[in-house]
């Protein structure tokens, strides 16, 4: 499979074309503004938590088929984790679009869909958005939107 | 003994020492209707242009971002550091005396470039940005005051929106933007109900970054003197797709940038009105923009030099000469009739792409090709492109109220130089069915 058909899998094209959880939560635990000044990629994540438990996370936004998709599965993934499970994800998720190509990436389920990533360094951000914008919305101080900058 | 650094020339132009083409043409540029299409001509003179790109022959239309630079540009760099590297205007000895004439011949030669009537009208800045805070800060300071008006366009790029914006803050002056039609011309009906009697200097791009407007700069310079403005004309895009001439245009500042002009990145340079920059408090301290400094009180040094502190860019400066003799080889008013051929020819194989729009559709354009593709977004076609060989720009390219005004986050840009043809743009388009095939 060529680069480019590894980053655009029919899966990504998918979850680009329908994303799931693309809805707004009125009474959310959490609202957080995602930024990617590069390409103009903005989101708003929605987070309600159940004591340290997601009981459901949601996004609103417009991006490219890398964000949108990232953003998509990422809520899949999340629902019903704890907030350290949450970030424990996003550092495997992080190293495995950021690691040589070639090398072996960490086991994530259905996200490892998003490993071609790592073929086109440019686009890294594109992916890890999402992640962002949930770090910032679990974190306990109120940083403000945030930017991948 | 004093040496003059040779200017560079196109291939096939009179020019001791230019490198030999391939096809051993001989003296002078071929005539039009020679048979080989216009771009394809200068294409050896830029070596950059002969590799590939994930395997497939490079197709360069970022221009607008950046020009690839000729190798007499790349090759007057090397030689001043190889044979004349001093520092300018103060040295007693040979290099700093070399150096120094290298320098201002470079002014001279962007003086003439631009219609200027003499040298000390152009002042050497970083790029066009800084240009134009250079007057927004020296001009703005001396002569804003609140409630004054500063009229600009609703096409700027961020580099024209955002030194007024801190100028105004500055001193209580207000911004006033003209708008733009659905085609991306500017509405002259509202800039001339803008430029009042409250106006005091007009700031508007000569061709627009992110649609390829070519904007009728010498009717607003009317309009602005007319009521006893200033114009500020950000000439970024411009210079290098047509011929330009300030005096001719009537405008008080033009702004350029080297990089864009073929010549490196770090130079760009600022005409203005002898009389206005004369009358200008100047805008950085330092070392060569004085007479003299006491203690008690400095007294500025006469132009352009008030507004050059510090050592320059000297190589830039060099460099930005070298890639102007180049443009004037061939003619800045063929480059322009050629690049329009070429943006028509472009125009109407983009037209056939499915499901393409093209942002920017003004009757008077230049170079640039801004497009959307339905349902996919421009980061996706410039990544896929890329990998086809081609580079474009995706993004908001620095002119986010144009994104907004179109009801488009970002456009896939692609944007054309004095070397590209007709089959890079096939390539363009070939790579944007791909893009169309891989979302299915």
């Amino acid at each position: 499979m060529s680069a480019l058909n590894e980053l655009y899998q029919e899966v990504i094209l998918d979850h680009n074309r329908r994303p799931r959880n693309f809805r707004a939560i009125d009474g959310a635990t959490k609202t957080q503004e995602g930024y990617n000044p590069l390409c103009g990629d903005r989101l708003t994540l929605y987070v309600t938590l159940d004591g340290d438990r997601i009981a459901d996370v949601a996004f609103q936004g417009s991006g490219c088929a890398i964000s949108k998709a990232s953003a998509s599965l990422m809520t899949e993934a999340l629902k019903g984790r704890t907030v350290a499970e949450a970030r424990e994800m996003f550092a495997r998720f992080h190293e495995m679009i950021t690691s040589a190509p070639g090398s072996d990436a960490p086991e994530l389920g259905k996200l490892a869909v998003l490993a071609g990533v790592r073929e086109f360094p440019t686009r890294v951000k594109c992916a890890s958005l999402a992640w962002h914008t949930l770090k910032a919305a679990v974190s306990d101080q109120d940083a403000g939107p945030v930017t991948t900058e | 003994m004093t040496k003059v650094l040779h200017g560079g020339s196109p291939a096939g132009a009179a020019a001791p020492g230019s490198r030999p083409t391939p096809e051993g043409s001989s003296s002078r540029v071929p005539a039009e209707g020679s048979g080989r299409e216009f771009g394809a001509r200068f294409r050896d003179d830029f070596p950059i242009l002969r590799q590939q790109v994930h395997g497939r022959p490079l197709v360069y239309l970022d221009n607008a971002a950046t020009t690839q630079k000729p190798q007499a540009v790349i090759d007057a760099i090397g030689r001043y550091y190889v044979e004349d590297n001093a520092n300018v205007h103060r040295g007693v000895h040979a290099l700093s005396g070399r150096a120094t004439e290298a320098f201002e011949a470079a002014r001279a030669r962007v003086a003439r470039f631009l219609g200027a009537a003499d040298p000390a009208e152009i002042i050497f800045t970083r790029n066009a940005t800084e240009a134009i805070n250079l007057v927004a800060q020296a001009w703005g300071r001396a002569n804003l005051r609140a409630g004054d008006e500063i009229v600009i366009s609703a096409m700027e790029h961020h580099s024209n929106i955002v030194p007024w914006q801190l100028a105004a803050e500055a001193t209580g002056a207000v911004l006033k933007v003209v708008p733009i039609d659905d085609a991306g011309a500017l509405v002259m009906e509202e800039a001339e109900r803008l430029i009042g009697p409250r106006t005091k200097l007009v700031a508007v791009s000569h061709l627009s970054n992110a649609l390829g407007t070519i904007n009728p700069v010498a009717d607003i310079a009317a309009l602005a003197r007319r009521v006893g403005a200033v114009t500020l004309v950000d000439g970024a895009q411009a210079a290098y797709h047509m011929p330009v001439d300030v005096r001719a245009l009537g405008v008080d500042f033009y702004a350029i940038t080297g990089h864009k002009l073929y010549g490196p990145t770090g130079i760009g340079a600022l005409y203005g009105r002898a009389a206005l920059l004369d009358a200008m408090p100047p805008w950085m301290g330092g070392g060569d923009m004085i007479s003299s400094v006491t203690f008690e009180k400095s007294t500025w040094n006469v132009l352009p030099n008030k507004f050059e502190a510090g050592t320059p860019h000297i190589e830039g400066a060099i460099g930005l000469g070298v890639a102007l003799d180049y443009l004037t080889g061939i003619g800045m008013d063929r480059i322009q009739a050629a690049e329009k051929e070429l943006l028509d020819y472009g125009t109407a194989a983009l037209a056939e792409v499915p499901g393409l729009r093209l942002i920017g559709t003004a009757p008077r354009k230049a170079s640039i090709l801004s497009f959307v593709l339905e349902g996919i977004h421009p980061h996706d076609i410039g990544t896929i492109v890329d990998r086809e060989g081609v580079a474009i720009r995706t993004g908001h390219h620095c002119a986010q109220p144009v994104m907004e005004r179109f009801g488009v986050p970002a456009t896939a840009r692609a944007s054309l130089a004095l070397y590209n043809t007709r089959a890079d743009l096939d390539a363009l388009v070939a790579a944007l069915h791909t893009v169309r095939e891989v979302f299915g």
